[in-house]
């Protein structure tokens, strides 16, 4: 099965429909809670990425039966830095995405955390694509 | 616990009236910053912050949390009213700082 939806950059009013929306489609399909859990934290935070730091972006969703591909693909500035960008705390998001508990450095990493591959590719002032796969069957599989 | 009980107990605000009353609530989890809350908090929690953007209800529903706390006597803003009302998600306020009401809530929980 294949999902798609459009992100518009800048638009925090509408920050997590996306994700909200497969949430929904997740829970149809009888996927478990704790897996539910990790797919939308990490989707979420790639979702709220683009809100805060591109122009628009597409995340197109591929749901297999062992797994779920989660592809976010943007128009913005890129990431100089990928390496400094997954450290905790280390953030480029403006004053104003701070103030609203955005912006604290911490949604890569739980991307990170909560994905069992995750692939960044980002080209500067072109922008950045993250692949995010999370396997269906947690019990099979072993994280650190 | 329902969160009617807390309610009562703490002596809260419903902004959000009768929606989301019977939602049983397990703990708390004080925090302003969106992130944590969402890599950190457990279905089920109490989130007490001092967010009032429509933000904070897109996190609250998809981390299924019991319910929101807006301290120092915060008011939601009206497009995250709008959201809490149709998720069912009750909202509520209080008067008091983030320390003292999760101290309430914690010792009212039984944690």
């Amino acid at each position: 099965m294949l999902f798609e939806y459009s992100i518009k950059g800048g638009d925090f009013s509408t920050a997590g429909q996306a994700s909200s929306r497969f949430k929904k489609v997740l829970q149809q399909l009888n996927v478990p809670p704790q897996t539910i859990k990790r797919i939308v934290i990490a989707l979420y935070e790639a979702e709220v990425n683009i809100v805060a730091h591109a122009f628009e972006g597409t995340i197109n969703i591929e749901v297999q039966p062992g797994y779920v591909v989660m592809t976010l693909t943007d128009k913005g500035p890129g990431i100089p830095d990928i390496e400094k960008a997954m450290e905790v705390g280390y953030s480029t998001a403006s004053p104003k995405v701070r103030e609203m508990g955005f912006g604290a450095g911490m949604g890569l990493s739980n991307i990170k955390n909560n994905a069992d591959i995750l692939e960044i590719q980002s080209k500067i002032n072109q922008g950045t694509t993250l692949k995010i796969t999370v396997n269906l069957n947690q019990e099979n599989v072993i994280k650190e | 616990m329902q969160i009617s009980e807390i309610i009562q107990a703490l002596g809260l605000k419903a902004f959000t009236e009768s929606a989301g009353l019977s939602r049983n609530a397990t703990g708390g989890y004080t925090c302003d910053l969106l992130s944590d809350v969402m890599g950190h908090s457990q279905s089920g929690q109490i989130w007490i912050t001092l967010q009032t953007h429509k933000n904070v209800m897109a996190v609250a529903s998809l981390r299924d949390l019991a319910g929101v706390i807006l301290v120092n006597g915060l008011m939601p803003n009206a497009d995250m009213l709008a959201q809490a009302i149709e998720e069912g998600i009750p909202v509520l306020g209080t008067d008091e700082n983030a320390f003292d009401i999760s101290g309430k809530l914690f010792i009212l929980l039984g944690k």
